[in-house]
């Protein structure tokens, strides 16, 4: 429902679309001191027009009780957001299949394995995939880049770009000027500028980054996402105390949940995997 | 950065004064408690918490840079691109340009195949001048095993690089730049590790020096672990050397290679690590024994590039089983008057597990 049908003075119904009040139901969340505060108006007329509103829905028929749990939503308004979210493609069309498109924007995704086994290498394939321009069906985003064992190798980096360059080039046939508009754009060496990376060496700047990204996720809007490898190395040495480990890696895995969905960003998370040998192999290895 | 302290950050007097009251005086103290602990420490509301827990993060967390810069950074200060070839082509190509600066390289096989012939080999090309494709630069060289020849190496040398050892001087100077240390304990390896961040520098002001090259043998610090192979040591794991020799790698830009010893032992699993899993193909020949790489996984993460030296078929293959740059190769090789040298530059691709087996027949084990 749009504001315009609201009985109120048009001078309010202006204020409340500049300030991104465009629906019905956007008001009725929203706290009369909020409402006052962002409209700079009397505190009652802010009072006033939630009642009005408020009015309106229940006239309409719209469900009113999300009015009274602030910041809750209906799952048909969150469908239309999940409908909406973006995707990062992973390279692999039956690997996205298995993923629902891809990365999911807003999610945290953990990726588990072995040494050796791939994880680094699935990281900065979607750092750089994640920077394919709107047009090739990429996000033209930027990644950043938490490395906390120094496995992560720029060359290594610069070769996926190119890789993924030729395979942009190659699938999708445009014309000549299509590509040279975008030359300047598909370079490996711009692809690698838009990698921010930062190099962690214990878990107190571990914990530092992830507090720091609120800030920095707000001032650098154009990053999509954040690839952790690994989550858990520095957890593994240093600490001494597994209660207070637990607790700091609860509140770290919260904090990410909690960045995701603010900033619609995709938070992949690199973890170790061990095999959990049997009774009999333990027995085997034991005896030798 | 853990350790900088809370009174520098520019915090509000109030929230600094509790802080120093409560003894929480370093990053670290202040950012391993849960938000909701400090607020009950320190008596203010949640809002203050987060605030200052919010500016201490921002003064603690590392700068970033762009991986751009980055790869420039390294491309500009790294001697001979970043690489140490190794002399043997095809495994050169494979590991783009030979073995990488700033990173752990393990060499893993059974005992007597031929790992510190290519060590040995490794510390002459890092120390040959810059025009025969050296790094021009000192070797430190621990020896747990007192395995170390000098006699061999040289004559390596000799048949290797004839020119060079054939001239005046020449075979003093590259050896002199060898520097050997026997140690036969863990702490003592511990100890000489932090010994050498105290001299590094040093070779770093010295412009012959400028790069250095580590070889270490592990085996005696697995025997002193007892069973360390096994992945499942549940307790605490000790405080173990091979961060701090992951990053004195990567922060002096130089390669550290690394030599694990395999034991053996019978059964009819052909070993691997043991966090690969089993394989189904059960098809294995009787006469082969079985290893277990003799450090646990902890190891095994630390380690960015794994060459596994094994013996099967009456051959030696030289497997690049873990490298973020080349695919899953096999090199044959053997062992001559000069070293280690291929018998192939195209490698074998392997498929599957098989990279990450250690087989061994009919050689002789410890």
């Amino acid at each position: 429902m749009e504001v315009s049908v609201l009985p109120i003075a048009s001078a309010h119904k202006e204020k409340l679309i500049s300030a991104g009040y465009t629906t019905l139901l956007s008001i009725v969340g929203v706290s009369a001191s909020r409402l006052a505060q962002e409209l700079i108006i009397p505190h009652r007329e802010a009072v006033e027009i939630i009642k009005v509103t408020l009015k309106c829905c229940r006239a309409v028929g719209l469900e009113g009780t999300h009015a009274v749990l602030k910041g809750s939503r209906t799952a048909w308004e969150m469908l239309s957001d999940e409908q909406n979210l973006k995707l990062i493609r992973t390279g692999s069309e039956d690997f996205d299949g298995i993923l629902g498109g891809g990365i999911h924007c807003g999610q945290v995704t953990e990726m588990g394995g072995v040494p050796g086994i791939g994880k680094t290498q699935l990281g900065i394939q979607l750092a750089v995939n994640v920077q394919i321009p709107v047009s090739y069906g990429g996000l033209g985003a930027k990644a950043i880049y938490i490395d906390t064992e120094g496995s992560f190798m720029p060359e290594r980096a610069y070769q996926i770009a190119e890789a993924c360059i030729m395979d942009t080039w190659e699938n999708l046939g445009f014309s000549r000027k299509e590509i040279e508009d975008c030359q300047e754009k598909m370079q490996p060496d711009h692809f690698l500028a838009n990698i921010l990376y930062f190099r962690i060496c214990s878990y107190t700047e571990q914990i530092a980054v992830i507090n720091y990204l609120d800030k920095f996720l707000e001032e650098h809007k154009d990053v999509k996402i954040v690839i952790i490898d690994s989550i858990s190395f520095h957890f593994r040495q240093d600490f001494k105390e597994m209660v207070q480990r637990t607790i700091v890696l609860n509140e770290m895995s919260r904090q990410l949940m909690k960045l995701a969905e603010r900033f619609a960003v995709a938070f992949l998370c690199c973890r170790f995997y061990y095999l959990i040998m049997s009774l009999q192999s333990i027995q085997k290895a034991h005896s030798s | 950065m853990a350790n900088k302290l809370v009174a520098h950050m520019g915090l509000a007097q109030s929230i600094a004064n509790r802080l120093a009251a409560r003894n929480i005086r370093t990053a670290k103290d202040a950012l391993s408690l849960p938000e909701f602990d400090l607020m009950t420490l320190l008596g203010v509301d949640m809002k203050d918490v987060k605030e200052a827990v919010a500016r201490i993060s921002e003064v603690a967390c590392p700068p970033y840079q762009t991986a751009l810069s980055l790869l420039e950074e390294r491309l500009m200060n790294d001697t001979s691109g970043g690489r140490l070839p190794t002399s043997l082509t095809g495994l050169d190509d494979a590991l783009g340009g030979g073995i990488p600066f700033g990173v752990l390289t393990e060499l893993v096989g059974p005992s007597g195949i031929g790992k510190s012939q290519f060590c040995l080999k490794l510390s002459l090309l890092a120390a040959l001048p810059a025009s025969y494709g050296g790094l021009d630069g000192r070797v430190i060289y621990i020896d747990t095993e007192s395995k170390f020849s000098s006699r061999r190496m040289i004559e390596i040398g000799r048949n290797s690089f004839p020119k060079i050892f054939h001239s005046e001087g020449m075979a003093q100077e590259m050896a002199g730049r060898i520097i050997v240390l026997r140690q036969t304990s863990l702490s003592e390896i511990t100890e000489s590790m932090i010994l050498q961040c105290q001299f590094l520098p040093l070779h770093i002001y010295d412009q012959v020096t400028r790069a250095s090259c580590f070889v270490y043998f592990f085996r005696s610090y697995c025997r002193e672990k007892g069973s360390s192979s096994s992945s499942m040591s549940g307790s605490h794991p000790p405080k173990c050397p091979f961060s701090f020799l992951k990053s004195i790698a990567e922060f002096s830009r130089i390669p550290i290679v690394v030599t694990n010893q395999v034991r053996g032992h019978n059964n009819e699993e052909i070993s691997r690590y043991s966090f690969l899993g089993k394989d189904t193909d059960l098809s294995v020949e009787k006469f082969e024994t079985h290893h277990v790489a003799a450090l646990g996984i902890q190891w095994a993460h630390a380690v960015t590039i794994r060459l596994i030296f094994e013996a099967h078929s009456g051959q030696k293959f030289i497997k690049v089983a873990k490298s973020p740059f080349s695919p899953p190769l096999a090199f044959p090789f053997t062992v001559t008057s000069s070293g280690v040298t291929l018998l192939a530059d195209d490698g074998i691709e392997m498929i599957g597990q098989e990279i990450g087996m250690i087989r061994c027949q009919g050689l002789s084990m410890d």
